[in-house]
């Protein structure tokens, strides 16, 4: 019990600590390395908690993905970073600054701690449906089933993300392939990398996909590493990433949004409305659903990374 | 047999440890990249190949164990490589001496 306190108290300061310190550095690149170390101690938390799903997430997006689309931005605007620095704000607009955010934060700590005790819960009802899912994994079955319209926005969303970032293009590239090209060691460290980590990987994000329906895991776990794979072999120069004007990488990008509406609307005349499976059909409906979304989650995930076409389609 | 395994689990983990915080020393207190990065490698291969080892008997099912190595081998692959790229990067960022 107090080991466990001990554990929980450390945890809870440096999750803080490591906050303020990535608030407070002012270059760049070490506020995001930071932020990595910031995402997994809060995937940590998330494990003391009890919310395994929530910790894979946050291992996979918020340590891993997320830093490294971080980094990226960080290099492109390095050039810029003296004379954004040069422009520092006056004193009465940075006072005004911290007044909002602390206000902000005493506006979330009153709301959370004034919460009632017991915090009102759906999870009972969660447990008393879920069998008509079919489903072992509550998360899950929240996701995909109860707060199905929920999942499809997020879909969504991440395809807007990526067409903010294809609108960088300059002109001449629209079209083009995505990124810089790397040109490795065709013999060296990272294109060994490149060709034995993949297959492992891919093996293990299937099984996070499979296992997601009755424990821990998902969908979006399981994208995020087959984007981590897909991209380390275009950084180890194995592979190009495809022009952007490709029939066929549009068609993944949607595919698991479409897949999905398709579906919804088929619950209509099946289920009596939208998104309602029919109910013998459920499980094998939601793990089509999620498989069509792990593809695009990872194409998406991948090219968002990798950033707008920066050459024209022959090169 | 039970006391074995436990006493076979509070040495190996603590030995883990022990790795573990002398790679974290190490980390704060040698003087350059290549260095650090060599007891950085000393936490992660030793460190957390003995904190496997001594969670083993207590796993319970033979695939849960075999994750478990799974997630040391993981672990070693990437951060050999890891630290081979960075001391690459830093042997070509730095003129010779």
């Amino acid at each position: 019990m107090t080991m466990a306190l001990v554990l929980d108290a450390s945890l809870v300061l440096l999750i803080v600590g490591i906050a303020t310190w990535t608030v407070v550095v002012r270059d760049a690149f070490p506020a995001i390395a930071g932020y990595a170390v910031y995402g997994l101690l809060l995937a940590l938390a998330w494990v003391r908690l009890a919310a395994v799903d929530a910790a894979l997430t946050e291992a996979a997006i918020g340590g891993g993905l997320t830093g490294v689309l971080l980094i990226r931005a960080a290099v492109r605007l390095r050039s810029t970073e003296a004379a954004a620095r040069a422009e520092s704000p006056g004193p009465l607009f940075r006072l005004f600054a911290a007044l909002l955010a602390a206000g902000f934060a005493a506006l979330l700590a009153i709301v959370i701690l004034g919460l009632p005790d017991p915090a009102p819960t759906l999870t009972p009802e969660v447990a008393e449906n879920m069998a008509v899912t079919g489903l072992g994994n509550a998360v899950t079955a929240v996701l995909l089933a109860f707060r199905a319209i929920d999942t499809l926005l997020e879909a969504v969303v991440l395809v807007f993300a990526l067409i903010a970032v294809w609108t960088l293009t300059p002109d001449d590239y629209w079209g083009g392939r995505p990124g810089p090209k790397y040109a490795t060691d065709p013999d060296g460290l990272l294109a060994y990398l490149g060709r034995l980590l993949p297959p492992l990987g891919i093996v293990v994000a299937i099984y996070v996909f499979w296992i997601g329906a009755d424990l821990p895991g998902g969908k979006f776990q399981a994208g995020t590493l087959l984007a981590a794979m897909w991209l380390l072999t275009i950084i180890a120069g194995l592979q190009d990433p495809p022009p952007v004007s490709r029939r066929w990488l549009r068609g993944l990008l949607v595919l698991g949004t479409v897949v999905f509406v398709a579906i919804g609307f088929a619950g209509w005349p099946l289920a009596g409305y939208f998104l309602a499976y029919p109910e013998s059909h459920a499980k094998p409906l939601i793990l089509v659903i999620e498989a069509a979304s792990m593809v695009s989650i990872a194409v998406t995930l991948g090219l968002l990374v990798v950033g707008p076409p920066e050459r024209s389609n022959g090169s | 047999m039970s006391f074995l395994l436990d006493l076979w689990t509070v040495l190996a983990v603590s030995a883990g440890v022990f790795f573990f915080l002398a790679g974290t020393v190490g980390l704060l207190r040698f003087p350059d990249t290549l260095t650090r990065l060599h007891a950085l490698t000393k936490a992660d291969n030793l460190g957390l190949g003995l904190v496997v080892l001594g969670l083993l008997p207590h796993v319970g099912s033979l695939m849960g164990a075999l994750k478990l190595i799974c997630v040391w081998l993981f672990v070693l692959l990437a951060g050999a490589n890891a630290s081979q790229l960075i001391a690459r990067f830093v042997k070509r960022s730095e003129p010779p001496a």
